[in-house]
This record gives structure tokens, sequence and C-alpha cells, in this order.
């Protein structure tokens, strides 16, 4: 079965010959021709995987490389720190640095706090407007929609300016709010709250309708169990913005207290410039990055699918 | 489409109809709306206004300090700045020197990976990996990888007995360190993208092509890249919108140096009014990137409507 499997998933590749055409070739009777066809069929794929595994390591290098230096011990030297080669002597040293020097774990805290607080608001609003879009007809639809759609061109990195003297004058200067507010309304989400919703049939809230349940339980009881897979390709995308974002906060923020894990990585990597702590760099480094890429690795499918999705906004 | 012509909204009977109408309160639509239209009012539409007003006037930095009418003034002086000027210039390298490599690579990745073997699996998680962490965690890495002498890069190539310039450090290198980054970070989300719309290159046509004689190359450069120019314009959309609004490996690397060579158009603007609070000057920056925003946005329906037509 291991070995059968891999060889007819090669023969249906895209760029190989279809069904048809097989017989075809099979039906040729000279030596030579199916020799040609057994080099291209053989030598070719070789070279190319071969090219492949070369870029694929030399795009995994950083990351190797973050492993590797994160779990080497303190006394290796900086002269070898570059090195890719595992040590013989893995420690959590590093790990239990990086997290006394660099408070990682309130940074934690706080970037759960933003990302949670950005999507439990985002959740409410754009399913709120991706109904009325997709079921409701009003005087103004179609204005308001370009209005909505607006957002994915403005968007709010380049708008920090303005932004951070509306935060300022709402009293959210320095504080958690601060950071979410700009991204409670969500242009994206409601676009794809809307598609979601126009793709299910209305036999079901007519129904729900018809027996006089209001406007807010046909959504909450009826539309959106159904459209779960829109939401959850929506949280994907906001989390992972959120938890990556740094610029916006780093305006608003300036107690260390309220700082989120990117604030707290780059005040981090400014400081390992001068001590020379390398593994310590590396270690904090990945706990900022494992949680994202550990869930992708686990729901691999799921946040590619959404992220396409995320792409079909335009 | 199956959805609309299947619905019942046509068969039901009219009295129910009217019934299910009479439900729906006339203000609904816009209470419905109005939660996200009042948080897009506040971080979307009125900052345009706002920015566009006060970068009339010149505030300077302090309390007491008084408010002056300086009409376009702030454009002068931010058109004149030689530190717009060059971040403008290498915004413009920079979108262009991401854009072409990480838009290559994105397509020969995809058509690498879109076999369903394991390897290929294992090759997309590769890809992709850059683009889900921090911009910020990327420039971490970075940091190490371009140090001069013991950074990854540096004493890979000592091995192979090379000698690399100082990355980050020399200004006629250091924007394209920042490229090389950049190609990185988003080649893989570009992928995904490629890999959905290679799913949509119709069958018949790459195989007519093939029964025609067609080698490898003729099927993508005259079969599979037209059928994929969809795909193309709107990467390249959302990949210039992106190249103009982030900066934080910037921030985290260079801080815009050495001596401008880094210096980006968001950048710039950050530091105008967070490092050096010449809030109108920013305030105008501002505006000329939302300019250019918007330029982008509009040029690019244009052009993606006539690609459709075309492909329609």
């Amino acid at each position: 079965m291991g070995k059968i499997l891999p060889d007819s998933a090669h023969s249906h590749a895209p760029g190989g010959p279809p069904g048809p055409l097989m017989s075809a070739h099979s039906d040729a009777p000279e030596r030579t021709w199916r020799s040609a066809v057994r080099l291209e069929k053989h030598l070719w794929p070789a070279i190319i995987a071969a090219l492949l595994s070369a870029v694929a390591f030399l795009w995994a290098s950083p990351f190797l490389w973050t492993l590797v230096a994160s779990f080497r011990p303190e006394g290796a030297g900086s002269a070898d720190m570059a090195s890719l080669l595992p040590d013989l002597h893995p420690t959590l040293e590093n790990f239990r640095n990086a997290l006394e020097s660099g408070s990682f774990g309130l940074y934690y805290v706080n970037t759960i706090i933003v990302v949670a607080g950005v999507l439990a608001v985002q959740c409410v609003t754009v399913s709120l407007a991706g109904y009325a879009f997709a079921r409701l007809r009003f005087r103004g639809r179609d204005v308001l929609f370009y209005a909505f759609l607006l957002q994915l061109m403005l968007v709010p990195p380049a708008l920090i300016v303005p932004n951070l003297r509306t935060v300022v004058d709402l009293g959210l200067y320095d504080t958690l709010p601060g950071v979410m507010a700009p991204y409670f309304a969500s242009a994206f989400g409601t676009f794809l709250m809307r598609q979601t919703f126009l793709a299910l049939p209305r036999d079901f809230e007519e129904a729900a309708a018809i027996d006089g349940a209001p406007w807010w339980a046909i959504i909450w009881y009826v539309l959106l169990p159904m459209a779960k897979p829109g939401l959850v390709a929506f949280a994907i995308v906001s989390i992972t913005a959120h938890w990556n974002e740094f610029l916006w906060p780093l305006m608003v923020i300036s107690d260390p207290a309220n700082h989120t894990l990117t604030i707290g990585l780059a005040a981090f990597t400014r400081g390992a410039e001068g001590g020379k702590e390398w593994g310590v760099l590396a270690a904090g480094t990945l706990l900022v990055m494992a949680p994202l890429a550990v869930a992708f690795i686990a729901f691999q499918r799921r946040f590619v699918d959404s992220f396409v999705f995320s792409g079909v906004k335009g | 489409m199956s959805v609309v012509s299947t619905t019942s909204v046509d068969g039901i009977d009219p009295d129910r109809a009217i019934a299910v109408r009479r439900r729906r309160p006339r203000l609904l639509p816009y209470a419905l709306l109005a939660p996200s239209l009042l948080f897009l009012a506040l971080f979307t539409y009125l900052p345009v206004v706002r920015v566009a007003v006060e970068a009339l006037y010149d505030k300077p930095h302090g309390t007491g300090a008084a408010i002056s009418y300086v009409g376009l003034g702030n454009y002068a002086k931010v058109l004149a700045d030689p530190a717009f000027q060059k971040a403008a210039l290498n915004n413009l390298i920079y979108a262009v020197g991401v854009l072409v490599p990480t838009l290559v690579l994105a397509l020969a990745f995809a058509l690498a990976v879109q076999r369903s073997t394991r390897f290929a699996g294992v090759l997309r998680t590769v890809f992709f990996l850059p683009s889900l962490v921090p911009l910020v965690a990327a420039a971490s890495l970075f940091f190490f990888i371009f140090l001069p002498g013991i950074g990854l890069l540096d004493y890979y190539l000592a091995k192979l007995g090379l000698h690399g310039p100082n990355w980050l450090g020399d200004s006629d290198i250091a924007l394209w360190s920042v490229i090389g980054l950049t190609v990185w970070k988003n080649a893989g989300y570009y992928m995904l993208f490629y890999i959905a719309g290679l799913q949509n290159v119709p069958r018949d046509t790459v195989e007519a092509a093939m029964i025609d004689g067609a080698n490898a190359w003729q099927r993508l450069r005259f079969v599979i890249l037209p059928a994929l120019a969809p795909t193309t314009a709107f990467v390249t959309v959302i990949a210039l919108i992106q190249l103009l609004t982030s900066v934080d490996h910037v921030i985290v690397l260079t801080r815009g140096g050495p001596s401008n060579a880094t210096n980006l158009l968001l950048y710039y603007i950050f530091q105008s009014a967070h490092e050096n609070f010449e809030y109108g000057k920013a305030a105008a920056a501002t505006l000329i990137s939302v300019a250019i925003l918007l330029a982008i946005s509009f040029g690019s329906l244009r052009v993606m409507e006539r690609g459709a037509r075309g492909h329609g």
C-alpha cells in the first residue's frame, strides 16, 4: 500500500499525461520512445524534487536555527552560534531566561486579551452587518456596502496618525481597548459573513419567521449555527492578524505593563544586540511564534482555506 | 446561484410573505449596520477628514504653542523634505523589488506543491510558515541572520570561502536585505492564491496544448499564465497595499537607516508623528499615502474588470 500510493499519485500529477493519453503512449512500439518517456517520467521529477528540497531547506533554515539555538547551552560560545547542527546537551535555560527577563507571561496575557476582545466584538458586528447585506432590502444598500469595502483599501496601519489622536480623545490612550478599537468593525468579516449567509437556503429562517421568531432569534438560533465554517475562517484570519500586529500597539501603549508579545519581542531584540544572548533571543522569538505555528500545523486545511478566502475579499 | 433560483420566496403564500415582511421593522437594516458604521466612521472615514483638515495647520510640539494656519505649507514642506523623497523612492524600489521575485516564487511554489503527495504537503507547510509568523519575529530572526561575522548568513558564506557585505549596515545593501526578508516572508502567502487559481485553469485546454505538442514551458507561457492573469492582478494589488502599509521589520532592524537607506513612507509617517512630533508633516504625508492607496485600488478595479471581461 505504502508503495503503491505515491506511484499512483504521481501518474495523476497535473503536469503528467492524463489517462487516455497514457494508452496512446504505450501503443508506441519503439524502445527508444519508451525509454525517453521513462527518462522524462523518472529523471525530471528526481531533479525537481532535489531542487525543491534545497529551496525548502533554505526557506526553513531561519526556523531550524531558532529551534537549534534556543535549546543550545549558553556556554557554547558565540563563534559557532550560527551553526544549524543541534547541540548534544540541549537545555531549557534560554527559555527560562527569556521568560524571566522579558516578562513574556504578562505579554501573553495582554496579547490574548487583545486578540479575544477584538474577535468577540467583531463576531457581533460582522454577523449583524453580514445578515443585513445578505438578507434585507433597504435604501442605500449598495452605497453602504461600498462604504464598508473602503476599509479594505484604507487599512488601519495607513491611518495610525489620526487614529492615535482619536484614541487619545476617547481617553483610551495606553489601554488595551485603545489597541482593539479600530478593528471592531471589519469589512472583510462583513463580506465573508454576507457570502456565507447568501449560500444558505432561506427555508429554515422563513419557517422560523412564520412561527413568530424575532430577527435576533433567527440569526442566533437558525443562521449562525449553519454559518459556523464562515465564522471559523474569519476567526483564524482575525486571530493571526492581531496576534502578529506590532505598529499600532507600539503607538498606543507606553506602560510596559500593557505591552503585547510583539512589542516585548522588539524591545527584547534591541536588548540582545548589546548582551549577545542569541540563544535567549531565539527562545523569545520561538515563544512568540509557537502558538500560531502549532495551531497551523494541527489545522492546516482550515488555515489554508481561511487565508485563501481572505484574499477573495478584494 | 442555485440557492437563488431554488428559494421559496416566489412559491410562498402571498399572505404569509406579507406577514414575514411585516415582522421586520423598516429601520432594522440600519440598526444592524449601526455598530459597524460607528467604528468605521471613527477609525476609517473621519480620520481621513481629520488628517485633511489638520494638514492645513502647524501645531508646534509642546503646551501653549500657538496653532497657525499654513494652507498647503505642510505639503510643500513634506515634498521638499529629502527624507520624504528618499522614503518615496525607497518604497518604489522596495515594492517592485519585492513584488517581482515574490510573484515568480509564489507561482513556482504553487506549481511544485499542487500534487497531493506527502512531500508536497511538507513543502506547502515550509513555504507558508513564514507568512504566519509576526513580521517582528521575522525581523528578530533576520537580525541574527544578517549579523556581521557570526550571523547565520556570514557563518555559512565563510564555509564556502565567501565574505558577505555588512547586510544592514551598508547603505547600498540594506534596502535589498530588507527586500530579501520580505520576499521570504510573503511568497508563501501568495502561493496559496496561485494554488487556488491553478485549480481553475481548464484541464481541457492544457491537455489540448499537450496533444498539439506544446512542451512544459510553452504550456506554462501560453496556457497557464494567461488563465492565471486574474490571480496575478489580484495578488499584485493586495501585495502593493501590504508593501505600503507594513514597516514592522524596518522599525526593529534598521530604524530607516543607515542614512535613510531603508526609510519607507509609513516609517517616515511614524517617525514624523511618534519621534519628531511634527504633526502637520505626518498628517500631510498620511494624506499622500491615502491618495496612493486609493489610486492603486481604483486603478486596479479597472484592470481587474478588463481582465475579467477578457476571460469572460
